[in-house]
Parts: structure tokens; C-alpha cells; sequence
């Protein structure tokens, strides 16, 4: 090291100290200082393009592993497909008009036309709900949230539905259903003004994907063979291995949705490990308790119930918290995956709605009961703001209702184009096979 | 017919040997045939039941039965007068004493041929 820089370093060094040192100004830190000078903040955005990346890993290829290892050999590369062809699609829909219908603006129903293909986002804007990174950071953040909520609605509908059809449903849902629910929890909508506590998507992205997936499963009806034929996954192995990448995922998931690289953040993260943790041993006990034996489907179930659980709790929770979320997630996932859909009849095939629909529901739920104003600046019950439970069931039935009205909506406008479903041939012989001309060897 | 084929009564002077063993016994089934001087066999995976029972297995509520059991199945043309020889190697080798051991099958063979030097019947083998 030079000597004029080595200088530098340690004037800079003692000027911190000065800084930290003055009593008038003990509570500023260096970072504090920086960020009232510039917008944009180099932690913050070094951690949130981490956090992208970590969160479209979720999708690509953690959620098509997880989904496709769970179905049969003959529709293994169909379900990846799925995931694959969402993620591109809703990617450049959400670039082209989703961004700016969900965060340009502050209509209480909608936001506007300023962003539509990115116009205006210059390399120094900043989005009004994440003041400390670049705009396009933020834009492609959620973009990320965006698309793995259309990729999970396509689980439920798994081995029967039209590649062509999925595709047109796709993007229609993301435009229709995903964009103006957001808005209204993240974009400055009603719900938001409401006060619904949503921290990284338990209504946006879990309620909303589950209770899609319940609609379409109904609309499509049961497989072919459901309950008499052997359905049995083609590789757990490669549902394990996503699941690892969801878990994974999951720190930039709920760690990003901080928006910055703090302490909120981090407890956001240690509060969804330890969710995940405690889904998968509550599962690993029930199914200990009820069959005699812990499955390795049942691990990775739990765990991804109690990370969905905590998604919108993890930000204005306590840490140990998230254990007791956490296990709540795993006992009630449990029960609609077992006995709920067994009872209902329905075939959500990958149990989008048993896990993602109830978990999300639970944990909205939850926030209301367990938000400590320490971490995100909100009381729920139990710190003496029994109202949040309502204001959360409030956005909790919003989001039911719209979601699943709207999906009916969808499904029923281009099944009026084409059919939703294969044909009886093509759903025997394999959507690998007929929807793409490819094959496992 | 080819050159070299043999006119005489077809189905007398070779037999295929097929065993249907358990997967594990692969390899104990090769070394005992090859103690006895057999080089060659043709090997295949398959799904079979007799008398064993299949298991369930269990996936987030939803129960399957799976009657088919992993199996191997092993054959070997060999000429007529060593057949019974190959068919006791077999059985001693692949003999668990549990239910679900396996099979052997004997069938006549009509022609051999091998491919490379064009030999039939008894030089092919």
C-alpha cells in the first residue's frame, strides 16, 4: 500500500472515530452521514443484487427441480418447462408493463404508465420504496417475486394442462391478478393504507399462488388415474435438491425484502432459517407419529411450509418467533395436505394450496399476533394491537376473493380459445412426449 | 438358409438357461458360471412377483401399492448336454432361502449364430 493512500485510509479512519466519538453525534454512523449525502447506498445495494440473484435461483432451477422431481417420469421435462417458459415470459411482461402498473404510481387500486418499458429509469432514480438502491435494482428485485408467484400457481395443474394454454394464462394472471394485488400491498395501494403487514409475500405471493392453484386445479378436475393408478414421484432426490435452493433462496427472499443490508434483514433471515427448521422437524414428528416413519418428502414439505409461513411475518417478528411460526406452519400444512384434500377431493397435484396457500394464510395471520414494533416498527397482539389480527384477516379475504374470482375469470376466458386441458391420449402418454417432443431417455 | 446352417432336428443340441434372481445376486451368479466355463450371458433389469409381496409406499397422504419387486434376469445358451450343469450353478449361487429368490427357465434353442466370423449352432456358442 502507497503511503499518500495508507494516509488516506487512516485519516478517514480517525475521522470516523471523531465521528463516532463527538456525544452530540453518538447515535449517527458513518453510513448514516453517507446516506443523507447520497441516495444510493453501496451496502445496501451490494446485499439487494445478492438477494436478486438468490431469489431467481428459487425459481430457476430451485422450484422446477422441486416440482418436477414430484411427478411422473413422462412429464419430468413439462413441469420444468413450465417454470422455465413463466420465468421468461412474465420477465419481460414484467420489464414492459408490470413494473410500472405495480410501483409507478400511487393510486390507491393501480399504479401507472410512468415506467412502461423501463422509460425514465436513468442509472441514478430511486424507487420511493427503496430510497437506498437504484431504481432498476428494485425493479428487478421484484421482478424476481413476480415470476416465481406465476411459476408455483402452475404446480396444482401439473401433468394435464396445455403448454399453450398454461402459457396464455400465464401472462394474463401475472398482468390481471399478480400486479394489482401487489400494488395494493407493497405499491402504496388500499391494502398497504390499510396497514396489512405483508413483509416479503405471505398474501402477494403464497395466498395468491395457493389459491390460484386451488381454482385451476378445480377448473382442469382431477388426473387421469387419481387414486387408483401409481403416482408415485419420478426422483425425490431432485425435489430434495431444490428444496435446498428454495431454502437457500429464501435468505434473499425474505433478507432482501428489507430492502437493505441491516439488522432488520438479518432478522429476517435467522427468523426464516429457524422456520424452515422448525416446519421440517414438526413434519418429521407428525409423520413419525402418524406412519411410523419420516419421509424425505415430509422434510422437504415441512420445511417449505415454514418457510412460507414466515414469509410475511419475518420482517416484524423476533427471532425465536419464527420457531413457533414456524411450527405452526408444519402442523396446519400438514393437516391440509393429508387430510384436506383428501377429505375435499381436489387435486392440487403438487399441494401449491396445502402449502403455499395455508402457509401464506397462517403467517399473515400470524403477523397480527406476534409484529414486536422493535423490529418493524408495527405492534400486533401481542404487544397490545389486537387490531393488526383484523386489519391482517381484512387483507387476508381481499386476497382470497381476488385471487380466486380473477383466476376463475382467467381460466374461464381462454378456455373459451382453447382447451385447458390435454387430451385423454396425451395425458396417458405424457406431456413430455405430445406438449414438447422431448423425452428422458 | 445361411451357409453352415445344421439341417438336422432343430431345438436338440443347445438351451437357452433364463434365471429371474435377486438383483444382489448378479455377481455371484456370473463368478459361479464362470467357474464352470461359461463366458458369455446376456443380462437384463425387470419387475416381477411370485410369491413375494410387494411394499406401500406413502407420499404426503397418498397411499400406492407396489406389487412389482426389482429383479435381474440372466441368460445363457449353452449346448444341451451342459445345461442341467448351468442350471445347479444358478441355484446354488443365487439361493437366499427367502421367499422371492427367482426362477429358471429352460428353452430350446432352434439356431445360433455369431455375428462377427459368421460360426452356427455349437461353434457360435
Amino acid at each position: 500500500m502507497r503511503v499518500a493512500s495508507l494516509a488516506g485510509h487512516l485519516l478517514r479512519a480517525g475521522g470516523l472515530l471523531a465521528l463516532t466519538a463527538a456525544p452530540a453525534l453518538a447515535q449517527d454512523t458513518a453510513r448514516d452521514v453517507a446516506r443523507a449525502r447520497t441516495a444510493i447506498d453501496p451496502a445496501d445495494t451490494a446485499w439487494m443484487i445478492a438477494a436478486t440473484a438468490l431469489v431467481l435461483m428459487m425459481s430457476i432451477p430451485g422450484l422446477a427441480l422441486f416440482y418436477a422431481g414430484m411427478v411422473r417420469k413422462k412429464n419430468v421435462l413439462a413441469t420444468m418447462a413450465q417454470t422455465l417458459a413463466v420465468v421468461a415470459l412474465c420477465s419481460v411482461l414484467w420489464a414492459i408493463i408490470g413494473y410500472s402498473l405495480t410501483f409507478a404510481g400511487d393510486g390507491a387500486a393501480i399504479g401507472g404508465l410512468d415506467r412502461v418499458l423501463l422509460a425514465g429509469m436513468s442509472p441514478d432514480a430511486v424507487s420511493p420504496f427503496a430510497k437506498h438502491i437504484p431504481e432498476a435494482l428494485f425493479m428487478i428485485y421484484q421482478m424476481t417475486f413476480a415470476v416465481i408467484t406465476v411459476a408455483l400457481v402452475a404446480g396444482s395443474v401439473a401433468d394435464r394442462m396445455r403448454f399453450s394454454a398454461f402459457m396464455w394464462f400465464a401472462a394474463l394472471w401475472l398482468i390481471v391478478v399478480y400486479v394489482p394485488l401487489a400494488h395494493w400491498v407493497w405499491g402504496g395501494g388500499f391494502l398497504a393504507r390499510a396497514g396489512v403487514l405483508d413483509f416479503a409475500g405471505g398474501t402477494v405471493v403464497h395466498l395468491n399462488a395457493g389459491v390460484a392453484g386451488l381454482v385451476a386445479a378445480y377448473v382442469i378436475g382431477v388426473r387421469h388415474g387419481y387414486g387408483s393408478e401409481n403416482f408415485a414421484p419420478y426422483d425425490l432426490s431432485l425435489a430434495v435438491i431444490g428444496t435446498g435452493m428454495l431454502w437457500v433462496g429464501w435468505f434473499g427472499f425474505n433478507g432482501g425484502s428489507a430492502l437493505a443490508a441491516d439488522s432488520r434483514a438479518v432478522f429476517a433471515i435467522v427468523a426464516t432459517h429457524l422456520a424452515a427448521s422448525a416446519g421440517a422437524v414438526t413434519w418429521m414428528a407428525l409423520e413419525w407419529w402418524t406412519r411410523g416413519k419420516p419421509s424425505v418428502l415430509g422434510m422437504i414439505s415441512g420445511a417449505v411450509a415454514g418457510l412460507g409461513t414466515i414469509t410475511p411475518a419475518s420482517g416484524f417478528v423476533l427471532p425465536w418467533q419464527g420457531l413457533v411460526i414456524g411450527v405452526a406452519g408444519g402442523l396446519i400444512c400438514f393437516w391440509s395436505c393429508t387430510w384436506l384434500k383428501l377429505r375435499a377431493g381436489y387435486d392440487d397435484s403438487l399441494d401449491v394450496f396445502g402449502v403455499h396457500g395455508i402457509g401464506g394464510a397462517t403467517g399473515t395471520l400470524l403477523v397480527g399476533v406476534f409484529a414486536v414494533p422493535s423490529v418493524g416498527g408495527v405492534a400486533g397482539l401481542l404487544a397490545g394491537h389486537p387490531e393488526q389480527v383484523l386489519i391482517q384477516l381484512y387483507g387476508m379475504a381481499v386476497t382470497l376473493i381476488w385471487s380466486g374470482v380473477a383466476t376463475f375469470g382467467l381460466l374461464k376466458l381462454v378456455a373459451a380459445f382453447l382447451p385447458l386441458r390435454v387430451d385423454r391420449q396425451s395425458e396417458i402418454e405424457g406431456l413430455d412426449v405430445t406438449q414438447h417432443g422431448e423425452a428422458l431417455q | 438358409m445361411p451357409i453352415g446352417w445344421a439341417p438336422e432336428q432343430p431345438g436338440t443340441t443347445m438351451k437357452l438357461v433364463i434365471a429371474i434372481v435377486k438383483p444382489f445376486k448378479l455377481e455371484e451368479v456370473r463368478d459361479a458360471l464362470l467357474a464352470i466355463g461359461i463366458h458369455g450371458m446376456t443380462v437384463s433389469e425387470v419387475k416381477g412377483y411370485g410369491r413375494q409381496k410387494g411394499h406401500t409406499e406413502i407420499y404426503r397422504g397418498a397411499e400406492y401399492a407396489v406389487n412389482f419387486l426389482p429383479k435381474v434376469r440372466i441368460e445363457v445358451a449353452v449346448p444341451t448336454d451342459q445345461a442341467d450343469r448351468v442350471v445347479e450353478a444358478i441355484t446354488a449361487a443365487a439361493k437366499t432361502g427367502q421367499i422371492g429368490d427367482g426362477k429358471i427357465f429352460v428353452a430350446p434353442i432352434d439356431h445360433a449364430i455369431r455375428i462377427r466370423t459368421g460360426e452356427t449352432d455349437a461353434n457360435a456358442l
